[in-house]
């Protein structure tokens, strides 16, 4: 019994509260911002406690915690989980000058319940061989025949697709945006499978001659150790797409504080941190990510690739069009 | 004499009064079961409108693979499972000893791995292919090279990590048949084949059925092979209907009727084998006398042993090492030690707490042997076929209820606040785990006590002895081989569980498959290989505990 006993309350293990400490859900890896917190950590004194995993699992547990959740910050690597939160009435707008001066307007919510942390462009890959970036122009073009078998793209399912279908749903319409997924569909030389970095293999290969893929996933592989994926990537160039039109389609990794934060002003200040130099150079410099200030200079591999026109479409209207989307790659057959 | 009897079944031992087994296994159950409720009650939420755009989108492709998936996976597994069971059992040939127990080694592969690694290697960009293309000069397109990535690759890498569960029970069953049996079938004109699928066969059917129903369960809840495959199932439904579509009551529907499906399974295996119970009707046996061949023909077994070995272990293994030895001084960390330990720890906590659990509610169904008590256990054995995730949040639902109302009523009343007190920590996630692979131990538990005559509990209790004292003093000692596989069985899947521990883990606490599957999620598959391989390590000890321990089981040996 005293076993038992015993084993219950290292189970339940009550944890004590302290004052300087800030909670976070993160969808983003450990990996990719345990780091990053420790620095802050380092500098503030405040402790930080993470927990990762998948947004929507996390979303869920939020919501399903309620009042008592622990979690002061949600960490999200869409914008349309941020937009979900919201909805579910997870989150809670910050006042902070620091904020609203450090991040633009267009990459936050128009009433300050998220902000966005870092930027990452969905672009076109290409064979370097056998492709030339005349051939190329938007991604509309895509969908042109005479890319038939030739275009690669992960699943439908994952979200960076899902989002550039929200985009495209704003400035084309349904009609439009289901003709070119059916297009695109017809156009592609194997059925989805694998990530980012599958894609960019495939093209490397010659397996296709395009891929939809974002832009920190070719850097990561350009600046890995493991010489295959140098190669493979140095086989592939980018292209950015829409540069005469609306731009390259852009997606946020992004933070809110949520409504049953206890330590409101600490997450408040690790969101400041986050989006001040320091950290957004580490972003950069660490995952190729884009930086949401145009203060901050971007990694060498970045720098490659120059310059580009983003989209700007208000961010949250990618979460609301979201299931929208996912419904009309359904009926394209977009697997 | 050993040999499926048709007998009436058990009579009752509970017939009319109060018994207070009843009531524990009452509550036992309640609470374990409110997951499986919760996700059962989600039909009656509205949710028609993505159900009639799943209707006439891609549902009928979701059960369509699911099925194929299912019955390929169970085909192969079964294949793959009895035939090397009943050549270790049976003949003798050089490497049977370490084959027996190497044969095991799969199950500490999980599912997700062994897909990465074949990926890794034969993937149209992996360097099998690569170095073809450049031996030969061809282009991607010129040659036809098997696609790994697709339904069928994903039954091949399913089947070879899951056939331990049929070779691991096969092999028990076929090592407690009496010898006696087979020599009949023989001195009757059947040659060793005919023995084996006329009477061995048809003898361990009920513990193939217990290795291929968790092997489709198993299938079922798989999520990260298929995903990573391409491959539509009911689980990747499952998911894109509620990350996608956003709406998590038909993603629970989607789950309730996998819950369904598995149910009907069950129920119609249970009905086609009607009355039949598999007990030993003799407890003579006479020491094994394996058969021998001579000359070549002698490494014959052994090659066909060595098969799902190779495939299911060694080679996935050698890869893992390749890019563990690449990465490894990136990848193990000061915190690699902690992750080794929360594995551990909860592989520990669970496995015990199901055992004990499966225990007592198995020894429950029999001294009742009433139509309440199979109906809990067999609500109770679904839970295996249901992805991690759903599990997870059907243990969400109901404890952090149960938090925030505890803490209102302490803030009304004392004036303080109690926050969360089970969600949120390990014992949420003991108890998902506990919901998820109770179906595990129960399963072998109870092969186990079926093979125990009712006759062993009336000597028991005509000598006066109390049920519990009964259980204690009669049934553990016998089924010490079953808790020892059942123990280890569930270890070594804790081990191995990702999505649950995903959702529910405290803040701060990582684990080995944790750290895998962030890694290798970032398709950074070489980097994910040292976590991966400390999980096989770990899981390897459990399983050769384990087959030590088989081959240590068969009665009459010494």
């Amino acid at each position: 019994m005293r076993i038992c006993l015993l084993l219950l309350f290292t189970l339940l293990g009550a944890e004590a509260s302290f004052a300087a400490e800030v909670n976070i859900y993160s969808a983003r890896k450990e990996a990719l911002i345990k780091p990053l917190l420790d620095k802050y950590t380092e500098q503030s004194g405040v402790e930080v406690n993470l927990i990762t995993g998948k947004a929507d699992a996390l979303i869920k547990r939020l919501e399903l915690e309620g009042v008592n959740s622990p979690a002061d910050l949600l960490l999200t690597t869409d914008v349309g989980r941020l937009h979900r939160a919201r909805q579910l009435n997870l989150l809670a707008a910050v006042d902070s000058a620091e904020l609203t001066k450090n991040i633009p307007s267009i990459y936050r919510d128009p009433e300050n319940y998220w902000f966005a942390l870092s930027l990452r462009s969905r672009v076109i890959v290409y064979a370097k061989e056998t492709v030339s970036a005349e051939d190329l122009s938007t991604y509309e073009a895509l969908a042109d025949p005479v890319w038939k078998k030739k275009v690669c793209v992960r699943s439908s399912s994952n979200i960076y697709n899902q989002s550039l279908v929200s985009a495209m749903l704003v400035h084309l319409g349904e009609a439009k945006v289901e003709g070119w997924a059916r297009g695109l569909v017809a156009n592609l030389a194997r059925s989805p499978k694998g990530g980012d970095r599958d894609q960019i293999k495939a093209v490397a290969i010659g397996q296709c001659k395009l891929a939809l893929v974002n832009t920190y996933y070719l850097a990561g592989m350009l600046s890995s150790k493991i010489e295959a994926e140098v190669n493979a990537a140095n086989k592939v160039a980018l292209f950015w797409p829409n540069q005469n039109g609306r731009g390259v389609h852009v997606n946020i990794s992004g933070a809110g504080v949520t409504r049953s934060s206890m330590h409101k002003e600490e997450a408040r200040k690790l969101l400041e941190y986050l989006s001040g130099a320091e950290a957004q150079l580490w972003y950069a410099e660490n995952n190729h990510e884009y930086p949401v200030r145009s203060d901050v200079p971007v990694s060498e591999i970045l720098r490659s690739w120059g310059d580009f026109k983003a989209d700007d479409l208000a961010l949250s209207r990618l979460g609301e069009l979201n299931a929208s989307a996912v419904r009309l790659m359904d009926r394209a057959g977009w697997k | 004499m050993t040999s499926a009897t048709l007998e009436a079944p058990t009579p009752s031992l509970a017939t009319g009064n109060f018994h207070p087994w009843l009531l524990l296994l009452m509550l036992l159950s309640l609470v374990l079961a409110i997951p499986v409720v919760c996700i059962v009650f989600s039909v009656f939420l509205p949710g028609a409108d993505v159900w009639q755009h799943l209707y006439e989108t891609v549902l009928s492709s979701y059960v369509v693979n699911s099925l194929i998936l299912l019955a390929g996976v169970c085909a192969l597994a079964m294949v793959l499972g009895t035939v090397p069971a009943w050549l270790t059992t049976m003949y003798d040939f050089p490497g049977r000893k370490v084959l027996s127990w190497g044969l095991l080694l799969p199950m500490a592969m999980p599912a997700y791995i062994i897909a990465y690694t074949y990926t890794g290697m034969l993937d149209a960009a992996g360097p099998l292919q690569s170095q073809l293309r450049d031996l030969f000069g061809w282009q991607f397109g010129d040659y036809w090279f098997p696609e790994i990535r697709s339904i069928g690759g994903a039954i091949l890498m399913l089947a070879l990590v899951l056939y331990p569960y049929v070779y691991l029970l096969c092999r028990a069953a076929f090592n407690e048949q009496s010898i006696c049996v087979l020599e009949v079938s023989r001195s009757l004109g059947c040659g060793p084949c005919r023995s084996f699928f006329k009477v061995a066969l048809p003898l361990a059917r009920p513990a193939i059925i217990a290795g291929l129903s968790l092997v489709m369960m198993e299938t079922l809840a798989d999520y990260g092979t298929v995903q990573y495959f391409g491959v539509e199932t009911f689980t990747t439904g499952i998911f894109r209907t509620w990350f996608g579509l956003g709406s998590s009551v038909a993603a629970a529907q989607l789950a309730a009727v996998l819950l369904g499906f598995i149910t009907l399974v069950v129920l119609l295996e249970a009905w086609s084998r009607k009355q039949a119970r598999y007990h030993h009707t003799s407890t003579r046996y006479s020491k094994l006398r394996r058969t021998q061949f001579t000359g070549w023909r002698r490494f014959v077994p052994t090659l066909i042993c060595i098969v799902p070995l190779t495939f299911g272990f060694i080679v996935p293994a050698i890869q893992l090492l390749v890019w563990a030895k690449q990465t490894w001084s990136d990848v193990i960390d000061d915190e690699f030690l902690s992750l080794l330990a929360h594995s551990l720890e909860l592989a520990a906590l669970a496995s015990l707490a199901a055992l004990v659990l499966a225990v007592f509610i198995c020894y429950g169904k029999r001294v009742l042997s009433n139509s309440l008590s199979r109906f809990i256990v067999r609500l109770l054995s679904t839970g295996y076929a249901i992805p991690g995730t759903v599990i997870a949040v059907g243990v969400l639902i109901p404890f952090s209820w149960l938090d925030n109302r505890i803490d209102g009523w302490m803030r009304e009343n004392m004036d303080i606040s109690t926050g969360l007190l089970f969600s949120g920590t390990l014992f949420a996630l003991v108890f998902a785990y506990l919901v998820r692979f109770l179906p595990v131990s129960m399963n072998t538990v109870e092969a186990g006590l079926s093979k125990i005559r009712p006759t062993m509990d009336e000597v028991g209790r005509s000598m006066g002895l109390p049920t519990l004292a009964i259980l204690r003093r009669v049934h553990v000692p016998m089924l010490k081989g079953s808790l020892l596989t059942a123990l280890l069985l569930v270890f070594v899947d804790v081990l191995k569980e990702l999505p649950a521990t995903l959702i529910l883990r405290p803040f701060n606490f990582n684990t080995l498959a944790i750290r895998t599957y962030e890694l290798a999620n970032e398709e950074r598959l070489a980097d994910a290989a040292s976590p991966a391989l400390a999980i096989v390590l770990a899981g390897i000890i459990p399983v050769i505990i384990l087959s030590r321990s088989i081959a240590k089981s068969r009665p009459g040996h010494d």
